[in-house]
């Protein structure tokens, strides 16, 4: 290390500082557009407006709520965090869509459960019917030797003519 | 005479059986889970004479009040919120009756609804308000008093039972006087 050139040294020192000194994050660096803001707005609904999402909601509340993503995405909030903040200040039912736990499994479980018993219950359904209509269909025995019939087909040919 | 049924044509029934059991079963779970939602929507608010919901105030100050606690006392709980005109008419009368009775053993607690901190700030710095507030968070609170909105006034008695309420603002200082006057001497 003594031997190390002075310009090598200085060099290292700056190079060391740069790796140390804090790294602002890019959140930081610009304001959030209005379409960032929404993007995580839109998936929000206020207790007060119901069916109104908050990007297009037009109550003050909701404007609050809207700066009030604006301020945490500067921050360098994610998305996630965003939300999980909203959920714990105002609860589960201002988020679009609701977390796959508890009552709330239900609207997960419920839709895929009804089309599968559905689709089973058309099934069957379609399968009894085909079943019945075999039965149903009368066996009609080939009988080409049958004197009668035979008599019966001469007398039609000889009306035709 | 008895016929007797064969086995192999019972034991092919029972996943039929099961099938059904299963269908039921579902179908009256869903309208018991719908039933009892509708119920609870349907039921109002906390009535007087009832016990009121168990709960945790954290103040803006970091202070945490238990209503449970408080029992032996009166407790005038407001629900409010920044972006609420009708509350902006009642705040300062109800700093007032916080003034003239908090050396008499009434409690005053805000409860501030599905706000944003930073307004809820302002507006308690408006309207010099002094008594404890704090957001309710998660709206658990709302939820468990069943509101319909704000702002609304629930009085407590000291056994811990609904007394008064209001739903709507306070249009005077009178009209609260009254209302905690008429839960004192209960």
């Amino acid at each position: 290390m003594h031997n190390t050139p002075p310009f090598l040294r200085i060099l290292a020192v700056l190079l060391l500082v740069t790796l140390l000194a804090p790294v602002p994050t890019a959140a930081q660096d610009h304001e959030p557009t209005d379409d960032e803001v929404n993007a995580i707005a839109k998936q929000l609904y206020c207790p007060m407006c119901e069916n109104i999402p908050l990007d297009v909601c037009p109550t003050q509340t909701c404007r609050q709520w809207r700066e009030t993503i604006r301020e945490k995405l500067a921050a360098g909030w994610s998305e996630e965090q965003i939300k999980q903040y909203f959920v714990e200040q105002y609860g589960a039912s201002v988020l679009a869509t609701p977390p796959a736990k508890g009552i709330n499994l239900l609207f997960y479980i419920l839709p895929p459960a009804a089309f599968l018993v559905g689709a089973f219950i058309l099934l069957r359904t379609l399968r009894s019917w085909r079943q019945a209509t075999i039965q149903a269909e009368p066996v009609v025995p080939v009988q080409p030797e049958d004197p009668y019939i035979a008599r019966l087909e001469e007398e039609l040919r000889r009306r035709d003519w | 005479m008895t016929q007797e049924i064969p086995a192999e044509a019972d034991s092919s029934q029972l996943p039929r059986r099961w099938g059904i059991f299963l269908v039921w079963f579902l179908v009256l779970g869903i309208l018991g889970v719908l039933g009892f939602s509708l119920m609870r929507a349907h039921q109002g608010p906390v009535g007087i004479g009832d016990e009121v919901p168990d709960f945790i105030l954290t103040t803006f100050d970091d202070e945490q009040i238990a209503i449970g606690d408080l029992r032996g006392q009166v407790v005038v709980i407001n629900f409010w919120a920044s972006w609420c005109t009708p509350c902006e008419h009642e705040a300062a009368v109800f700093e007032q009756a916080y003034q003239m009775y908090k050396d008499r053993g009434v409690v005053f607690l805000g409860v501030d609804y599905a706000d944003t901190e930073r307004e809820a700030r302002a507006y308690l710095e408006r309207y010099s308000i002094t008594y404890p507030n704090g957001p309710d968070l998660g709206t658990r609170i709302s939820q468990a008093f069943r509101t319909r909105g704000v702002p609304e006034t629930y009085i407590v008695g000291p056994d811990g039972r609904l007394a008064d309420v209001r739903i709507g603002p306070y249009a005077t200082l009178n009209e609260i006087i009254n209302a905690v006057e008429g839960v004192l001497g209960y």
